[in-house]
């Protein structure tokens, strides 16, 4: 720390950078005691202000740098900007009534947001879906999955520079928005699942078109692949930039590609398997080095090995395509799931039931759970303390890009500002979800 | 491989007086720990049993018990892949619990946010400021005496909150009690401070 800075009262090295204060620079100099002697103003520090609304923080991240020339000396990320109070408003609607504020967490993949808030509370009455309605979830998670990636692939490379790379993923994700569409009739807010299963069964002829879009994909990642993998620019800048160990990242409690692309093989789906993911054959690929570049390839990677799983659930998915043997998607059980309209309409139990589920939610028992769901950008966690009935006393969000950016501070001093913009991209956060 | 049953009364076993009886639900094994020495039980469930993931770490508000707040630890090993919950009490009088932010990094935020949203201190935190509301902000919303619609607070020049109008939703619902207008109280008294349960 340069001696000429002047701080405010604060506690020492954490000190908030804000607190930095700029005298006058003769008043410095004459403090400083080199009265009289001309110093060199050059080696002062900067304070720089990135965001909150600066196209490479991807939403509304404001990082606080302290530069020295153009080195970062120290960075202080400031969150919050998107905070809506999502727990809050938990603890105030009944479980089913907070699906949609599930969309609007990591709103790049909102179909495997609502299967992993759905399976947390499902975990917490002790109810497991009939296959069918496993596998149509499995499908859900990876096409999100296929569709989180494809974004914060195209926004990194976009962010160093490579502006047609998005060009190419972005075509294919609006193929993932149609599949979604006639899934749940959303595109981007699908809220598609309920406390013990789905709104509805697969849609006539979609399995069909996610065949296709499997084949349709694949050629689009090897495109961009040809793009970026062995590109001269893309590897200076991204090569052995924003290097994190194994061990800082298991410390900082990175998950997700950030965390495998530090050579820690830990994804949830493999250590605590949930759904059919134990019948479905994948690999989790890991890097080796830790830096943009293998946060990258491991991404890239994942892709490939969710349209290898996406394969699989097609073909071996119960009922097939059109199910034209009603296999059970949901768990039934009048007291979770809505009974058909026209029972309600005809049938006594099956009125109280609905009138049950929709004015006092689904009967949760009181305990505590904790859930955590391999999402796109890491783990995504569901803490609920119920003390009983429709709605939970505390549900605490484990938020994934949180996390992740919290090693920001430790991450960033060292490198060059233009470096911020590549370590970023290849964080892919999502503010939606990491303020709440 | 050891189970997380085994882990838990291993930890029992290192500190008896301090750490509970395990208690299983949905297959989760969860202690109480004594909030004094939390940071030295984690210390030693990280170094030790090889927790070394903190998944999360939440504040809870039991509004009305005493005492009023727990802190519930998340812990997972990437070794041997078991889960473990840690759970400690601290009554409103104090409000304060060590930090684990020197046991794992990660808890640096999480605590930060607990403080920020209940307003739990934790003693020795590196860096204790508000992380998702701002500076100067005078409430702790999530504490269950803050209301849904929020309260007026102004800080010149960086940000003012008002209460949001509750009418016509979110309809807000609060099961198991007895009359309809009780249950879904559509609009509130905003200035009342208290949840409608």
């Amino acid at each position: 720390m340069s001696a000429s800075l002047e701080r405010g009262p604060g506690p020492g090295a954490g000190a908030a950078v804000q607190e930095i204060r700029f005298g006058d620079a003769a008043a410095r100099a004459r403090a400083s005691g080199t009265e009289g002697e001309l110093r060199d103003i050059q080696g002062d520090r900067m304070v720089l202000n990135m965001g909150p609304s600066h196209p490479s923080t991807h939403g509304v991240l404001r990082v606080i740098l302290e530069l020295d020339g153009e080195t970062i000396t120290r960075a202080d990320p400031d969150v919050g900007y998107l905070h809506r109070g999502d727990e809050k408003i938990a603890e105030n609607m009944t479980y089913n009534q907070f699906v949609p504020y599930t969309d609007r967490l990591d709103y790049l993949a909102p179909l495997a947001n609502n299967v992993a808030y759905a399976l947390a509370v499902e975990k917490l009455m002790g109810l497991t879906l009939p296959p069918r309605g496993q596998y149509i979830r499995v499908i859900c998670c990876e096409l999100a999955r296929i569709s989180a990636h494809l974004l914060g692939l195209g926004a990194f490379a976009m962010d160093v520079g490579a502006l047609t790379v998005f060009m190419h993923t972005f075509t294919e994700r609006e193929k993932i928005y149609n599949l979604a569409e006639r899934l749940t009739g959303a595109r981007f807010t699908t809220s598609y699942t309920r406390i013990g299963g789905q709104t509805r069964d697969l849609p006539h002829g979609w399995l069909d078109s996610v065949s296709k879009f499997c084949d349709e994909v694949s050629h689009s990642i090897d495109e961009a692949d040809a793009l970026l993998t062995r590109n001269r620019i893309w590897i200076d800048r991204t090569r052995d930039v924003g290097i994190i160990s194994g061990a800082d990242a298991i410390d900082y409690g990175l998950t997700g590609p950030n965390l495998r692309g530090s050579g820690v093989e830990y994804d949830v789906r493999k250590a605590h398997p949930y759904l059919v993911y134990p019948e479905l054959e994948f690999e989790v690929p890991v890097g080796s080095v830790g830096d943009c570049y293998d946060r990258y390839l491991v991404r890239m990677e994942e892709m490939r090995q969710s349209v290898r799983l996406l394969r699989q659930c097609v073909a071996r998915i119960p009922g097939g395509g059109e199910n034209p043997h009603q296999e059970p998607i949901n768990v039934p059980d009048g007291k979770v799931m809505l009974p058909p309209k026209n029972k309600v309409l005809t049938g006594m139990e099956e009125l109280i039931h609905q009138f049950m589920l929709v004015t006092q939610g689904v009967p949760a028992p009181p305990g505590e759970v904790y859930f955590g769901a391999e999402n796109p950008k890491g783990e995504l966690g569901f803490y609920i303390l119920s003390k009983g009935g429709g709605s939970p006393y505390r549900l605490k969000i484990r938020a994934p890009s949180f996390v992740n950016l919290s090693i920001l501070s430790h991450l960033l001093p060292g490198h060059m500002i233009s470096d911020v913009t590549a370590i970023l991209g290849s964080f892919d956060f999502v503010m939606g979800e990491c303020d709440r | 491989m050891p189970t997380a049953l085994e882990l838990a009364q291993a930890l029992r076993e290192r500190f008896p007086d301090v750490v509970s009886e395990p208690r299983e639900f949905r297959g989760e094994v969860t202690l109480e720990i004594g909030a004094e020495r939390i940071a030295e039980v984690c210390a030693h469930a990280k170094r030790e049993l090889g927790f070394d993931y903190l998944v999360d770490l939440t504040g809870v508000d039991n509004y009305e018990t005493d005492p009023r707040w727990s802190v519930v630890y998340e812990l997972a090993g990437l070794k041997h892949g078991c889960h473990l919950r840690l759970r400690t009490s601290v009554s409103e009088e104090s409000s304060e619990v060590p930090t684990v932010s020197g046991v794992w990094r990660t808890a640096n935020w999480h605590e930060r946010e607990a403080y920020d949203m209940l307003g739990i201190r934790f003693r020795g935190h590196p860096d204790l400021r508000r992380i998702l509301m701002w500076e100067g902000y005078p409430y702790f919303p999530l504490r269950k005496d803050f209301p849904l619609a929020g309260r007026s607070s102004e800080v010149p020049d960086v940000a003012f909150t008002h209460p949001a109008p509750l009418e016509g939703g979110p309809f807000v619902t609060a099961p198991g009690t007895l009359d309809a207008i009780a249950r879904e109280p559509r609009v509130r008294e905003v200035g009342e401070g208290r949840d409608a349960r």
